[in-house]
C-alpha cells in the first residue's frame, strides 16, 4: 500500500481541522488538547497536536491528511510533519485579518521546509464580514501565481476543490520537470 | 463591503497599503476606549480626517496651525454660525487673509497628524467602508500614503525586531547564575515585576504571558528588557517526551519516475472529484 501525505497548515482556528473532516473518509483523530491556564498544570498537558484524516485512493494507495497545529508553542511539530508531503494547503481565516500575519509565516516557514506546490485557501469566505479575495491577497502579500482560492471548510464541494487546485499544481510542477529536461 | 479588524494585529501600515494599492475610495473608523478616529480616502489617498477629541472644524485646525490667535479664532466662531468649512475658507480667503494654500497646508497637516498618532495605537477596532465619502460641506486633500506608510513601517520593524530575538515563545527563561547587574539596585517595571515571580526554566514565554494576560510584543519586550539586563537567559525546552515519530512517507514524486508520478497524481485526481 502507498502511503501519500498532504499538509493542511495555518493559523489557530483557521479550520484545518473542519476542512480535512469534510472529505476524510475516517473521523479526524485530534490530538489536541485542551490546555488548562494554571501555568504549573499547562507544562503536564502540552503535548503532541496535529489532525490526521484519510481518503484511500484505490486499493494501492491511501492519502493521508495531516493537519498541523495552529499554535505557536506546537510550531516545532512543523517540520517533522512537512516530510514527504506532495503538497501543502494553507487556511487562512478570512474573517479575522489579525492572523494574516501569522499565516504569511506559517507559508514561508513550510515553503523553507520543502518547496512542493501549495495552494492558499480563504477560509469562511460564506460569512459575512469575510474580506474580499483580492483584498486578502494583497494584506499577505501573495504574488498573483499563488492559488489563493475561495473556501468553505464545512462544505465538502469547496474543498475538494482546492485539494484538487493543489493536486494541479502538482501536476503542472511535474510537467515543468518534463519541459526542463527536454530542453 | 466593510473590512474590519484589530490594529493590535493588522497594523495601520498594512491597512494603509491596502488602501493604496487597491486605490480604495472609503472610510476608515478606528475606535479604542474613549477615542474615534475616522479617514477618509479617495482613489487611494488621503482625503480627510477627524478626531472625536477635537475641533475638526477649518477655524479650529486653522488655530492649531497658529495661523489663528484665539482671539480670532473665537470672534469667527461666535459668527460663523451654520457656515460649512467650504464657505467659511471661501470667505477667509476672499477677504485676503489667508491663500488657499494656507489652508490647504494646514489641513494636510492635520489629516496627517491625525493619521501618525494613528500609529501609536497598538490596539483598536477598525472598520473600513467603501464608497462612503467625506462630509460634502468639508474641504478635502489628496495626500499620498507612501511616507506615511514609511513612518509607520518604520514602527512596526522596531516590534519586528523584538520578534527576531524572541522568534518562539515557546522557549523557557532562567536567571542567570551570576548577574552582570547590581541585583540590589535593579530598578525594574511594574510589568518587568509582574513577570519576575515566573521565571523559571519549566515555564515557557507562552505560558508566562498567559498567566500575567500579556501580549506577545508585551511578554518579549520584558523578557528582552530583563535578557539586556542580565537579569535572565533563555533556555531552550526540552522536546516533549513521548512525541511518536513521524510517519514516514515516501517522497514519490521527487524520487519516482515523472511518468509514474503523474498518473499518481491523476489517480488522486479522480477518487477526489468522485468524494
Amino acid at each position: 500500500m502507498q502511503t501519500l501525505k498532504m499538509v493542511v497548515t495555518g493559523p489557530f482556528n483557521a479550520g484545518k481541522t473542519e476542512f480535512i473532516q469534510s472529505v476524510s473518509e475516517i473521523d479526524v483523530v485530534s490530538t489536541e488538547r485542551k490546555i488548562s491556564s494554571e501555568i504549573e498544570r499547562i507544562k503536564e498537558t502540552t503535548t503532541v497536536a496535529m489532525d490526521f484524516g484519510r481518503i484511500t485512493v484505490d486499493n494501492e494507495m491511501v492519502l493521508h491528511l495531516f493537519g498541523t497545529p495552529g499554535q505557536k508553542r506546537f510550531d516545532f511539530m512543523w517540520e517533522i510533519l512537512s516530510e514527504g508531503m506532495l503538497g501543502f494547503v494553507v487556511i487562512i481565516d478570512s474573517i479575522r485579518p489579525e492572523t494574516f500575519r501569522e499565516a504569511r509565516k506559517i507559508l514561508e516557514t513550510f515553503r523553507a521546509y520543502a518547496p512542493t506546490p501549495y495552494v492558499v485557501a480563504a477560509n469562511k469566505q460564506d460569512c459575512k464580514d469575510a474580506w474580499e479575495i483580492d483584498d486578502m491577497r494583497i494584506a499577505l502579500r501573495l504574488s498573483s501565481e499563488i492559488k489563493l482560492l475561495e473556501c468553505v471548510a464545512s462544505d465538502k464541494d469547496s474543498v475538494k476543490n482546492v485539494l484538487l487546485e493543489l493536486l494541479y499544481s502538482i501536476l503542472e510542477e511535474l510537467e515543468s520537470v518534463d519541459l526542463q529536461a527536454v530542453y | 463591503m466593510a473590512i474590519k479588524g484589530n490594529l493590535h494585529d493588522f497594523t495601520l501600515t498594512q491597512l494603509l497599503n491596502l488602501i493604496t494599492l487597491a486605490q480604495k475610495s472609503g472610510t476608515l473608523v478606528v475606535e479604542r476606549s474613549n477615542e474615534a478616529v475616522e479617514v477618509f480616502f479617495t482613489d487611494g489617498k488621503l482625503a480627510y480626517a477627524n478626531t472625536g477629541q477635537e475641533d475638526n472644524s477649518l477655524v479650529g485646525i486653522l488655530h492649531k496651525s497658529q495661523l489663528l490667535s484665539s482671539a480670532q479664532y473665537n470672534g469667527i466662531k461666535s459668527n460663523v454660525n451654520g457656515m460649512s468649512d467650504k464657505e467659511l475658507g471661501l470667505l477667509l480667503i476672499n477677504a485676503n487673509y489667508f491663500s488657499q494654500q494656507d489652508i490647504i497646508l494646514s489641513l494636510q497637516t492635520h489629516f496627517v497628524d491625525v493619521v501618525n498618532r494613528l500609529f501609536t495605537w497598538m490596539e483598536g477596532i477598525f472598520q473600513f467602508n467603501t464608497d462612503v465619502c467625506p462630509p460634502e460641506d468639508k474641504i478635502t486633500v489628496r495626500v499620498n500614503l507612501e511616507n506615511l506608510i514609511l513612518e509607520g513601517s518604520r514602527q512596526i520593524q522596531e516590534l519586528e525586531h523584538l520578534e527576531d530575538e524572541i522568534p518562539s515563545l515557546e522557549i523557557g527563561v532562567k536567571f542567570v547564575d551570576r548577574p552582570e547587574a547590581n541585583v540590589a539596585n535593579l530598578k525594574l517595571s511594574s510589568e518587568e515585576w509582574q513577570v519576575i515571580p515566573y521565571i523559571d526554566p519549566k515555564n515557557t514565554l507562552n505560558q508566562i504571558a498567559l498567566v500575567t494576560e500579556m501580549r506577545d510584543n508585551e511578554i518579549r519586550q520584558v523578557i528582552y528588557s530583563l535578557v539586556q539586563a542580565g537579569i535572565v537567559e533563555m533556555v531552550r525546552p526540552a522536546t516533549p517526551q513521548g512525541t511518536p515519530s513521524p510517519i514516514q512517507l515516501a517522497d514519490q514524486l521527487v524520487k519516482g519516475d515523472k511518468e509514474e508520478g503523474k498518473s499518481l497524481i491523476f489517480r488522486i485526481i479522480d477518487r477526489i472529484r468522485s468524494l
